[in-house]
C-alpha cells in the first residue's frame, strides 16, 4: 500500500489532521507527516501517490484508500494554486518531512552553507547584495548591507538573531517555515553567522506558536553538528506584539521589558548585549540558502520589479475562499491575489476592503486593486507591504470599527516608551467614538464663564475628523517605531475610503476644508 | 516539593544562560501558576536585579500573571483576520457558555488566519469555529 502523506502543520492539526492520521493508521495505512502545501482551504489535505484529497474527514478514510473519494483534487503538484507560484523560500512546502535531515539534504539542503564556507565571508555578503534581497519582516532594508555593517564592526562577540515574533494578524509564513522547513532557517542563520563572524544565535519565537517552538528545538538538536561551531537556541516571547520590533525584541532577549530603543545606535553596531547583531526575519533568513547556493543570487535578482527583487511569500487570509500561502515574484496585483487566486470572499459577498501588511497596514479599496506588489508602489499609495499578509473583508465589515480596533490594539500593545503612541492611541479611540457620535457638545472647561475664547458651540464631526488627522500625523512622524508610526495607516485609509461608515460624507464643510 | 524549592530549581535550571529572566518567568508561570510578589523578590535577589526591574518585566508581558487562576482557559483570537471571518458574532455565545467556570481570554493572532475563527486551549489549536463548535469546546474544557 502506498504511503499516506498528511501535513503536521499547526493549521492542519487545528483542522483535525492528527485524528485523520490516526484513522489512516488504524485502517492499516502507512502515514507520513509532512509540511503543508499551503492550500489552507483544503486542509487537512491527504496525499496518496501524488494525488490530493481535501478537506478530508475521518469519514473519507476508506474512500480515499480505495481511490473512490469525491474529495480528490488531482495531482497536488499540478494544482493551479501551486503551479502558478514561484516557490523559492517555500520550495519544500508539502514535499518533505520537517525534521528529516535526509529529506532536507536530498532537496538541496546545506548547499548554501557549504558554498558560503568555500567562498568565504566577503564573497558571501557580495552574493546577498547581488541578489537584491531586502528584509522580509516589513521594513525592506537591504539584507546584504546590514550584514556588511555587522561584518565590518570590530567586536569580540557578535550575534545573529532570527525575528520569529510573527504577530501580525493575517500572516503565517514564518510559522509555516518554522514548522515545515526548520533546517532552512538554521542554515540561513549559520550562513549569516559565517558571513559576519558570529558564534551565537537566537530565534525569538512568539509564545502563541508552541508547535513552532517544539519543531525548532528538535531541529536545532538534530543539526548541531552541521552548523558547529555556531550555536543557537530558541527563546519564547511572552505575548507582547511590540517585541516584533527589532530593538524591543533585543531588550526582551536580554530579559528586560520589551521597550523600543531609539536608533541610532543601529543594532548592527550595538545590538544584543551591546554587541554587533544581525536581526533578520524568518523569511529573509530562509531565502538565504537558495541565494548563496551556486547561481542563486543572479536567479533571485532576475525576479521581481524595480527595487523589489526576488519572490515574496504572500499570505492570503481572512474572508477569502482559497486562503493560503502564495509565493510569487514581486509585481503581482491585489486583483489577481484576491479574485483569481483567492477566489473572492468565503462568504460569497462582495469584497469591501483588503488589509495588506498586518494590523498596521492600510485598508485598500477595490478601486486600488491594480496596485503592483512592490515596496515603493505601496509606499507611494500610503500603504505598506509589511510581512505580506493580505486580509480580505466582505461588505459586512464596518470600517469605522476596524479603524477603532487599530487604535485600541495600538493602545493595548504600545510599549509605553514614546508619547505619540502611548497617549495618541488612547486619544484616537476617543476621537473615533466622537466622530461616530457626530461630534460633541461643549465640555466643562469650555462652558466656564471665564473661557471667553473657547468655542461657543460644540465640536462637529468635521472638526473631530480634522483632529484625528492631526493626531495621526503626530503619531506617524513622532513615534519611535512602526507600532505608533504605522497605526495611522489603517485608521486614515478607512476614514478616506469609507467615510460613510464613520457617518461622515468625506467632503469638506467649506472651501477651506474646515 | 514546596514553592520555594520549585522556584530554586527553576532558577538553577537557567543559571549561566544569557538574559535568563524570561525563560525563568515562563517556567514559573507554568509550574507555579503565577508570578507573585514573593517570587519576584526571590528572582531579583538571585539574579542581582532590583525588585522593580523584575516587576517591570512581569507586568510588561501579557503571559505573566500576578495571581493564579485555576480555571481552565480558552483563548479566542479576535484580530483582524478572524474578525473578517466573523469571530465577533460568536463572542456573546462564548461568554454565556464560559460563565464564571471558564476563563475566556482574547489573543491577537494564532497564525491560522485563513481558517478562522480560531481558539487555543493549552497547546491545542482549534480552527473553523462556529457558534456551536466554540460552545462545545468551551463546555469540554
Amino acid at each position: 500500500m502506498s504511503v499516506v502523506r498528511i501535513s503536521d502543520d499547526a493549521l492542519a492539526r487545528a483542522c483535525g489532521a492528527d485524528e485523520l492520521a490516526a484513522a489512516f493508521t488504524r485502517a492499516g495505512a502507512e502515514v507520513e507527516r509532512v509540511s503543508s502545501w499551503g492550500m489552507h482551504w483544503l486542509e487537512p489535505l491527504v496525499e496518496v501517490s501524488g494525488v490530493g484529497y481535501g478537506p478530508a474527514t475521518i469519514d473519507d478514510v476508506a474512500a480515499i484508500l480505495d481511490g473512490s473519494s469525491d474529495k480528490a483534487i488531482g495531482r497536488i503538484d499540478q494544482h493551479p494554486f501551486i503551479v502558478n507560484q514561484q516557490r523559492l523560500t517555500f520550495a519544500r512546502a508539502g514535499r518533505t518531512r520537517p525534521l528529516s535531515l535526509e529529506d532536507y539534504a536530498a532537496t538541496g539542503g546545506w548547499q548554501g552553507l557549504e558554498r558560503a564556507r568555500a567562498i568565504g565571508p566577503e564573497k558571501t555578503i557580495e552574493e546577498v547584495i547581488t541578489s537584491g534581497l531586502r528584509g522580509r519582516g516589513g521594513a525592506g532594508f537591504p539584507a546584504g548591507i546590514k550584514w556588511q555593517t555587522v561584518a565590518k564592526a570590530a567586536a569580540a562577540r557578535k550575534y545573529v538573531v532570527c525575528n520569529a515574533d510573527e504577530g501580525d494578524s493575517g500572516t503565517f509564513a514564518d510559522r509555516m517555515l518554522m514548522e515545515g522547513d526548520p533546517f532552512a532557517i538554521i542554515e540561513g542563520m549559520a550562513i549569516a553567522a559565517h558571513a559576519v563572524g558570529a558564534h551565537h544565535g537566537y530565534i525569538y519565537v512568539r509564545s502563541e506558536y508552541p508547535d513552532a517552538i517544539g519543531t525548532l528545538e528538535a531541529a536545532i538538536a538534530l543539526s548541531a553538528s552541521k552548523v558547529a561551531p555556531f550555536e543557537l537556541e530558541v527563546r519564547a516571547g511572552a505575548g507582547a506584539y511590540v517585541c516584533g520590533e527589532e530593538t524591543s525584541l533585543l531588550n526582551s532577549l536580554e530579559g528586560k521589558r520589551g521597550e523600543v530603543r531609539a536608533k541610532p545606535p543601529l543594532p548592527a553596531l550595538k545590538g544584543l548585549f551591546g554587541c554587533p547583531t544581525v536581526v533578520n526575519n524568518v523569511l529573509t533568513l530562509t531565502a538565504i540558502p537558495h541565494i548563496v547556493a551556486e547561481g542563486g543570487a543572479e536567479e533571485y535578482a532576475r525576479l521581481g520589479i524595480d527595487r523589489s527583487r526576488g519572490t515574496k511569500p504572500i499570505q492570503i487570509a481572512g474572508n477569502v475562499r482559497h486562503g493560503g500561502l502564495y509565493e510569487t515574484a514581486f509585481g503581482i496585483t491585489l486583483r489577481e491575489l484576491v479574485y483569481d487566486i483567492g477566489g473572492g470572499t468565503a462568504s460569497g459577498r462582495p469584497v469591501k476592503a483588503v488589509q495588506v501588511g498586518g494590523p498596521l497596514g492600510a485598508y485598500i479599496h477595490p478601486d486600488q486593486f491594480d496596485l503592483p506588489f512592490d515596496y515603493e508602489a505601496y509606499a507611494a499609495a500610503d500603504a505598506l507591504i509589511g510581512h505580506g499578509g493580505v486580509v480580505v473583508f466582505d461588505d459586512t465589515a464596518d470600517m469605522a470599527d476596524m479603524a477603532r480596533f487599530a487604535l485600541e490594539f495600538c493602545a493595548a500593545e504600545s510599549c509605553g516608551k514614546c508619547t505619540p503612541c502611548r497617549i495618541g492611541a488612547v486619544r484616537g479611540v476617543e476621537i473615533v467614538d466622537r466622530i461616530r457620535a457626530g461630534g460633541r457638545g461643549r465640555d466643562r472647561v469650555e462652558s466656564l464663564p471665564q473661557m471667553h475664547n473657547a468655542a461657543k458651540a460644540g465640536r462637529g464631526r468635521r472638526e473631530q475628523v480634522a483632529l484625528l488627522e492631526d493626531l495621526c500625523d503626530t503619531m506617524k512622524y513622532g513615534s519611535l517605531c512602526a507600532l505608533g508610526g504605522f497605526t495611522p495607516y489603517p485608521v486614515l485609509s478607512a476614514l478616506r475610503h469609507w467615510p460613510a461608515d464613520f457617518g461622515h460624507s468625506g467632503e469638506p464643510e467649506n472651501a477651506d476644508g474646515i | 516539593m514546596n514553592r520555594e524549592q520549585a522556584l530554586g530549581e527553576i532558577i538553577a535550571r537557567h543559571a549561566g544562560r544569557e538574559g535568563p529572566l524570561l525563560p525563568i518567568l515562563h517556567d514559573v508561570q507554568r509550574e507555579l501558576g503565577c508570578v507573585d510578589d514573593a517570587v519576584e523578590a526571590t528572582i531579583a535577589a538571585e539574579l542581582n536585579l532590583s525588585r522593580a526591574e523584575v516587576h517591570g518585566v512581569v507586568s510588561f508581558y501579557h503571559d505573566f500573571h500576578a495571581e493564579a487562576d485555576d480555571r481552565p482557559e480558552v483563548q479566542v483570537c479576535r484580530a483582524e483576520a478572524c474578525k473578517a471571518r466573523g469571530v465577533e458574532a460568536l463572542i456573546a455565545g462564548a461568554e454565556a457558555a464560559a460563565g464564571t467556570r471558564v476563563r475566556l481570554s482574547t489573543v491577537y493572532c494564532l497564525g491560522l488566519c485563513s481558517v478562522g475563527p480560531n481558539a487555543r486551549v493549552g497547546d491545542r489549536l482549534h480552527a473553523r469555529l462556529d457558534t456551536g463548535s466554540l460552545k462545545r469546546l468551551i463546555e469540554s474544557v
